[in-house]
Order: C-alpha cells, then structure tokens, then sequence
C-alpha cells in the first residue's frame, strides 16, 4: 500500500465482508514511540510480558530520551519500546521494525531517521496534529508526511485522541492502554492476560484506575477490529519448561536474594537503580535491606564493613560510581574481603549517555586501581545468566576472599525476556566461613602457598583478633614494607586468579570450531551476534564466534580456539579507531577493549569491530562488520 | 551499649565466665612519637576496655588513614585499617549487620572533617551506634606538617607557610547541626582522667558517640594547645549529673560551668569559639532513632527464602 495520509482509514467503517487478512510470520518487531511521559514504555512493557506469558519468544528494548521531560513532539524524546517476539526465542532487539505506533509524527519521524523502520513497515500514527490548531504543528506533520512519502511504508492514521476522550478526560494519560487495546488485536493477544497485568500494575493506585485503563485497552481493540483489515500471527509453541519473564535488572536482584546476600548498598544512578527499586518492595521480606548511602564510596564501604563482618553484601553502579568505588575495590583487593560488585553499564566517559547502552568499563573493571589489584571480572550474556551470576559472583568471592565485579549494561538492565525458571538451591545461600574458634598461631592470612587461598576469620571468632589494614602486610596482617612480603602478597592475590582459571572449561564455539573468522564477543551482544553469524554462513562466509562470560580470569583454550581460525575479531558496544580514518594507523590505532585483553593475553593479532551508537548493536550491522574483518580470500 | 547475642549463627561466647586485663587488649608496640598525645588516648581506650570487659574478639575498632588510624594495630581487638576518610562507612556496615559487636571509629582531623567529611555528616545523622573518636591535632602529621580544616588561622605549615588562610572549621558546631545528632562531646589527651570519663559516656550512650579529642603533636603543633595545657585557666568544664563530672579535678580546674546535655540550643552556643577551651558533653539524646534499630531484620532461613523466591518467581511465571 502506498504511503499518504490520504489513505487513513479514520472514517471508514467496518472491515472488508471477508475479515481482515491474516499474515502468518514466524517473527515480527513492534515499537511504541510517543512523548516522554506518555506511557509507550508500559504498553510495551506489558505488550512484551503478555507475548511472552503467551508463550511467545521475545525481547524488549526501552528507547529512552536522557531526559524525564523532554520537549513535547521534538525527535530528540522519542520514548518507547522495541518488542520483537517469534515463535522461536528471541534473543536481541533484531533489525528493523516491522510495525510502528507513533503518538505523533516527530517522535515516527525520530525512529525513520534512525533507520529503525523496515521498508515495509506498517505504522499506525496518531493523526489529531493534521487537524491541530496550532499552525506550525499542522505544518510539521505536512512536512514529516512529505518526508515519509519516499518510502513504502503502510501508514494508518488512528485518531485516538478522539477516541479516548470519550471515555477519559485526559488522553494524554490514556492513549497508551488504548493503543496496547490495538495491539492486542492485531497480534490477536489473549485479552484477559493484558487485562490481568494492567490490574498488577495499577495494583497500588485505586481500583477505579486499572479499570479505566482497561476500558481503554477494550476501546482499541474494538476499534481496530471495526477499522483494521490485517492482523499478524505470530504462532506459538509453548516451550516444554516453566519459563519466568523479567528484565535483566530484576533478575539481578533475584540472583542477588537466591545467593543469600542481606545487603545491597547502593547510591542511585541509572541504569543500575531499578535493581535496588526492585529489592526495596522485597528484600526485607528475605532478611535483607537496601541502604542508599550518601554517595557511592560509602555505598561500598558500607558493603565491605558488612562483608567484612561476616555477611557477604553487594553494591550496584554503573560506570561513574564504579570510578568512584576504585578505592575501595582495591581495599577489598588488599584485604581479601568479598565484595560483589553488580556495573550495569552505560556510555562513557564521564557522565556521558547515562540511560543508554555501552560496554566501556571492562578496562576500568580490571585495570583501575593503581598497583596491582587482581580481581575477578564475570559478563552475563543473557538475561537468564543475569540472575546465575550473581550466585556465582558471591560464591567466588567467597571462595577466593575477593572481588567479583559483574558487568551487565543498559541492554540487559531494561530487556525482558522469557528464560527457563530457576530450580532454588539451598547450598547457594550458605556462607563458607569456618566460624570455628580460631586456634592460637593460626595466621589472618594463612596463604596456602600453591593456591594463594586462606581461611577468613569475621569479628566474633574469639582467637581471631586481627587488624586488616590497606597497607602492604605480611601473613599476620602486620604492616610490611619489606621486599619479600610484598612480592609474597602480591602473588598470593595474584595466584587465586589462576587457580579458579584453571579449574573453568573453555568457552563453545558458535558454529564451526574452524574457519576465516572468529567472531569474540562478551556480554549482551551475543543474541545479535550469533543472529549476525547465522545470516554470515547462510551467505557461504566461513564464521563462527565465542562469547566470553569470563573477562577476568579470560577462560582457558582461547589461544587453541583461535589458531583454527585464520582471524580473529571482537564484536563490542565501545569505542575503537577505525583503520582508514585520518592519522589512524596499525601502530596507533586504540583497540576495542576486548580486543586489547586478547591482543595482551594471547599474541594474536586480534582485530575488532566496534560502534558506540547509544543502542544495542543490530545484527545487519554486526554482518556488515564480520564482512570489513574478513581476510581477503586467498587468490 | 547494650549486650546482643551473636547474630552470626552463634559465633563468638555469651554468657561465659571469662575475664580480661588491660594486657588482654594490647597489640603491636604503639609507633607514634614520643609525647604524642595519641598514647595517652590508646591508654585510656585500653582501660575503658577493661572496665567494660568487652570480649576482644566481640569488639571491632575501624580507622582510616593517618597518624591516629594506626590505634587498631596497636589493640588485640579486630581492627580494620581501611582508606583515608571512609571509616565512618565500614563501621557502619559492620553494625548495620553485625549489632552485637562493639564497633569503635578512630579517625584525624584530615580524616574526618576533609576527606571524609561527607561521611562523618552522614554518620551522624544516621546515628548508628558506635563511638566515633576524632583525634584532633589540627594538622597533617604523617604525610609531615599540611594544612588541615582545624588547623587555627594563621598557623604555618608547609601547604600554607604563610600561616593558614581560613578560618578553622569548628567539629562540633558542624556535628551539632546535623539533624538525629545523638552525641557530641569534647576531651583533652592531656588531661586522662577527663578522656577516660568522656569516652566512657560514649561508649555506654546508645546511638552515634561523636568525641573530638584535641591532641597534641610534638613534632608539628607543640605549641597548639601549649598556652591550654599550662593554664587550666583556659579550660572551661561543662559539668552536669547527666554529663562528664570529674570531681578529682576540681582543684586543677576551676572553671566549670554546668550545661543540661539535653539542651541542644545551649550546647550549639558553647560550641562556638570562645576565648576558653570548653571540655565535656555538648549534647546527648538517647530518644533518637538509631538507624541499625530501623533497619534490623529479622534472621530468614534459607528455606524460608527459597519458598518466598518462588512465589515472587510465580508472578513472572509465562
């Protein structure tokens, strides 16, 4: 169909006798896109939840504009949700979207010019600004319109202003229910699950509220089926085991109960906060408390002085605070006191893109404290591994009497996905402490001399009185400055990296354990990247990739992976120099992170592909990429 | 403070028989220079163990960084000898998790009211309890003779050879300002029997014990508080039943002046520079809440957990 607004199906009246067309697909890609503060994100947000109750693959993005209130109709605060749902699981946001609800023509606009539209998109658009009072505004849409005029998108003008006033007095408010109502339709959702998590949402606000809202959704699913003559099916295959949705900072949360850690200390900062939200609304429910300290340093003070004492807590930030915790990582470092620390990553540097996604502190993870701090650097890859990984961070840090830092990003933060529910463990929550007596002579730091590791003593052993201190120590924990203690000191925190890397399988090769290119990633990307090297070897492009979730010892087997390959790339979400830009050499050019670490670790001419658009990487950018690393085909 | 059972699984000995001596509390051989006053600080702690008969391994003394953060090392208690400034914050997880154990602060002028002065507000005003000594030389000793918030104006030192530019912060004043402050006290190194009785009252207040104990260096400000030491003239007592009375020092210190702890107004005006040194308690009020009290939980089993994790797992359930 072409694209014009003369084509609005506003005043026409019921569908076609014959129904609407049904499509059959095996995945299709829906974005809400409206003003700030206009509720695209709950609609999708709930759009995304029912698709996966149904039984649906999915994935979400939320598209965030850095401010609360961004000006009203400017491209700039476009906000909204990306859902892609499949019969299949979902495993990254995908391409391009395939249907667009746009609350009004700036924010559609927005989406179009970021190349976030498939060509055949169908968009269904709020059209009460073609008729709007204000001049300039009628003029705008005129414009946007012209400019859409090009492309060969479906355009379907939806006057759901008009419609929702007649039942709310605030459209505004209410605009999104309506659309979810559209939606519903469309995708031919089972109403009663939407209407049941409109209810859980407004659960705390008077009943008369999820009422109205749904008598809204109810208002756009009537209206659709009178005025919409297509409907998408996307089918569904009920997976065979109990699978749980969430987003990725929920399930942090979760991991971080299931692991039987009491305290989260923790200074707001986005796009880690909602993980404490979460746990504020639960965690006293399980013994365990949220402290918003009064900045970030203190947020990890307070978790060291709690681990310290016996009750091994945790601390959430993203890049700026994890600058600001550097000290007292390398504290926890030098004492031997677990510390889990959860980065939900963003752009940087500095404050940088505070509510979009980056993989940039993997240096900073490893590399920030001055001297040297050995720690452990753990990257979940999917939302599910979110929540394992928390258990594993606190047992490590346990075992090893040290820091585990786990990175996630902005990605995983927001994204919800259906995962296999988790089986609890009892074992999990138990703290490895020998709370024992401590005999008299037995050492603070009794460094098995192979392992490095020692038996940690917590306030209230009697025998056990110590003093740590930061200062360099020797096996009493006795201030030290001597050359042999340090030395000793250093390589015993240094050895307990190398014991757990020797007890950790090396990672699976995605695709062939040989070819012209392996593909590294780490962390979020591994959905897109995987879908990337799907579309590589359906084009005959010899590739494979590896995801790491161990930065930090690097897993074993990478440099016999490698060598079956005739190149090797990372695949990340920071920045690196481009070959080919002015001044840009070989000798010059500065490294994707992951990339630096292998290069460092392995010697081999790790090359990489990396972008820091803001967003998750999609997987056609990902191909372009596999296809600029490729080495040329021997002639 | 009051005696609660371990909430560690038991850990540690309630209820048992043993007892302490003063050598039971000693650590390493104290470094600091001869005729500092930290030594008579460290001697007075020691006893007030004793007196207490506080279980060494019940009690957790934490410190940042400077010449006075070095007193864990010198006790046989478990100490934590963290970073400069940030004591206050492991003290407060240590209690915020640990309410049985005896947590004690030890922190510098540069400690507590440069580096760390967001902290030491914050501590206050959470009011977690614990005794938070702030041992007041007025100067950088360890990294040798700098500027520090309390150094007097116009006092030399090798940041400000020309003598300090600003006028020195006043430790009490900004403590009694703080909202939920619970605690503010003042003592003398040089004067033990005074240091023992203030430190005793903080250690049984229940809530955030702030003490700023002036102390001299030999090495840097021996002439600091010299005029103070020579002169109990100088010194103004605050005495009150409910405060800091030292009888046995009534003939050395004549001028006395009796202040109600409870009167927090009164407290914030003799807080303020005077021409004398004032000694005692500023304010004191058990009624305030105690944030480890706010935030105590009860102890969930793990079991417990595992089957309220799944109802919350059950409301994500596909």
């Amino acid at each position: 169909m072409s694209s014009s607004a003369s084509v609005a199906t506003k005043k026409r009246k019921a569908s076609t006798p014959t129904g609407p067309v049904v499509t059959t697909v095996p995945e299709h890609t829906v974005e809400i896109v409206s003003d700030s503060g206009e509720g695209a994100q709950k609609c999708g947000q709930i759009f995304g939840a029912v698709s996966a109750r149904m039984g649906n693959g999915a994935w979400t993005v939320e598209l965030i504009p850095a401010e609360i209130q961004p000006p009203a109709r400017s491209p700039a605060g476009a906000s909204g949700n990306r859902i892609r749902i499949g019969t299949k699981p979902v495993t990254n946001w995908g391409d391009a979207a395939n249907l667009v609800v746009a609350f009004n023509e700036q924010v559609l606009a927005a989406r179009h010019r970021l190349d976030a539209l498939h060509e055949d998109a169908i968009i269904l658009v709020e059209n009460m600004w073609a008729t709007h009072d204000d001049e300039d505004i009628r003029r705008e849409w005129v414009e946007v319109m012209e400019e859409l005029s090009t492309t060969s998108y479906r355009i379907v003008e939806v006057p759901m202003e008009e419609q929702c006033l007649t039942i709310t007095d605030n459209p505004r408010r209410g605009k999104n229910m309506f659309v979810l109502g559209l939606l519903s339709w469309i995708y031919e959702r089972d109403v009663e699950t939407v209407r049941d998590l409109i209810r859980l949402q407004f659960r705390k606000k008077a009943a008369v509220v999820a009422e109205t809202n749904i008598a809204l959704l109810d208002l756009g699913y009537q209206w659709a089926q009178e005025h919409l003559d297509f409907r998408i099916n996307v089918p569904i295959e009920k997976p065979s085991t109990p699978m749980i949705v969430m987003n990725g900072n929920q399930t942090l949360a979760m991991g971080a109960i299931a692991a039987g850690m009491e305290l989260c200390a923790m200074y707001p900062i986005t796009p880690a906060t909602s993980v404490s939200h979460y746990l504020g609304e639960i965690f006293e429910e399980f013994g365990g408390i949220v402290h918003q300290a009064e900045d970030e340093i203190a947020a990890a003070g307070v978790a060291i002085g709690s681990s310290y004492a016996g009750k091994v807590a945790f601390t959430v930030t993203s890049g700026p605070g994890l600058a600001l915790k550097t000290e007292f990582i390398g504290l926890a470092v030098m004492v031997e006191v677990p510390l889990v620390v959860l980065d939900v990553q963003r752009g940087g540097p500095s404050t940088g893109l505070p509510t979009k996604v980056e993989q940039s502190d993997l240096l900073a993870a490893l590399y920030a404290q001055p001297g040297d701090a050995p720690k452990v650097v753990l990257a979940p890859a999917t939302i599910e591994e979110c929540f394992h990984m928390v258990v594993t961070a606190r047992r490590i840090a346990e075992a090893i009497r040290g820091v585990v830092i786990v990175l996630t990003d902005a990605n995983l933060a927001t994204g919800v996905q259906p995962f296999p529910r988790p089986n609890l463990d009892a074992r999990w929550q138990a703290a490895p402490i020998d709370l024992s007596p401590v005999t008299e002579g037995v050492k603070p730091y009794d460094w098995d001399p192979e392992l490095g590791l020692s038996r940690r003593f917590i306030p209230g052993q009697p025998g056990g009185m110590h003093t740590l201190t930061g200062l360099s120590h020797d096996e009493l924990s006795k201030v030290a400055y001597d050359p042999e203690s340090h030395e000793r000191g250093c390589a015993m925190r240094s050895r307990k990296l190398a014991v757990l890397q020797q007890s950790l399988k090396p990672p699976e090769v995605y695709g062939d354990p040989e070819g012209d290119l392996l593909v590294v990633g780490w962390g979020s990307t591994k959905g897109a990247i995987e879908e990337a090297v799907d579309k590589a070897r359906a084009e005959g492009l010899r590739v494979s990739t590896v995801q790491l979730r161990f930065l930090s010892p690097l897993e074993p087997g990478l440099k016999e992976i490698f060598a079956r390959f005739r190149k090797v790339g990372t695949v990340e979400i920071n920045y690196s120099d481009r070959l080919g830009d002015p001044y840009i050499t070989v000798e010059n050019r500065r490294m994707g992170q992951l990339a630096f670490l292998l290069r460092a670790h392995t010697l081999v001419d790790v090359d990489c592909w990396t972008r820091v658009p803001g967003q998750p990487l999609r997987p056609k950018g990902i191909l372009e990429g596999i296809k600029t690393m490729l080495p040329g085909r021997p002639s | 403070m009051s005696q609660t059972s371990c909430s560690l699984f038991g850990c540690g000995v309630d209820d048992d028989d043993r007892s302490w001596s003063m050598d039971d509390y000693a650590g390493g051989l104290a470094r600091w220079c001869p005729g500092c006053g930290d030594h008579a600080i460290l001697a007075a702690v020691e006893r007030l163990l004793e007196a207490e008969q506080l279980p060494p391994e019940r009690t957790v003394f934490v410190s940042g960084i400077g010449c006075a953060s070095r007193f864990p090392h010198y006790l046989k208690t478990y100490g934590f000898h963290g970073i400069h400034g940030r004591a206050l914050p492991i003290a407060t997880g240590v209690k915020l998790r640990r309410p049985d154990l005896h947590v004690f602060v030890v922190m510098g002028d540069g400690d507590c009211t440069s580096i760390g002065a967001g902290h030491w507000i914050h501590a206050v005003r959470y009011n977690v309890s614990m005794v938070a000594l702030m041992l007041d030389n007025g100067i950088y000793g360890l990294t040798k003779n700098q500027t520090s918030p309390t150094t007097p104006q116009h006092y030399a030192s090798n940041t400000q050879p020309k003598g300090s530019f600003l006028m020195p912060l006043n430790p009490l004043s900004a403590t009694l300002g703080v909202s939920n402050a619970s605690f503010v006290a003042q003592t003398a190194d040089w004067i033990p029997a005074h240091l023992y009785a203030t430190i005793q009252a903080a250690y049984r207040h229940r809530g955030f014990s702030f003490v700023r104990i002036l102390q001299r260096c030999p090495q840097y400000t021996s002439d600091m508080f010299e005029e103070a030491v020579r002169n109990p003239k100088m010194i103004e007592m605050l005495v009150h039943p409910d405060g800091v009375e030292t009888p046995e020092l009534d003939k050395i210190y004549t001028q006395k002046r009796v202040h109600d702890p409870r009167d927090l107004d009164t407290g914030r005006h003799l807080a303020e520079p005077a021409d004398k040194i004032r000694l005692g308690i500023f304010f004191r009020d058990e009624s305030r809440e105690r944030y480890e009290e706010l935030r105590a939980q009860r102890v969930h089993t793990a079991q417990e957990k595992i089957a309220r994790l799944n109802e919350e797992f059950d409301k994500y359930a596909v």
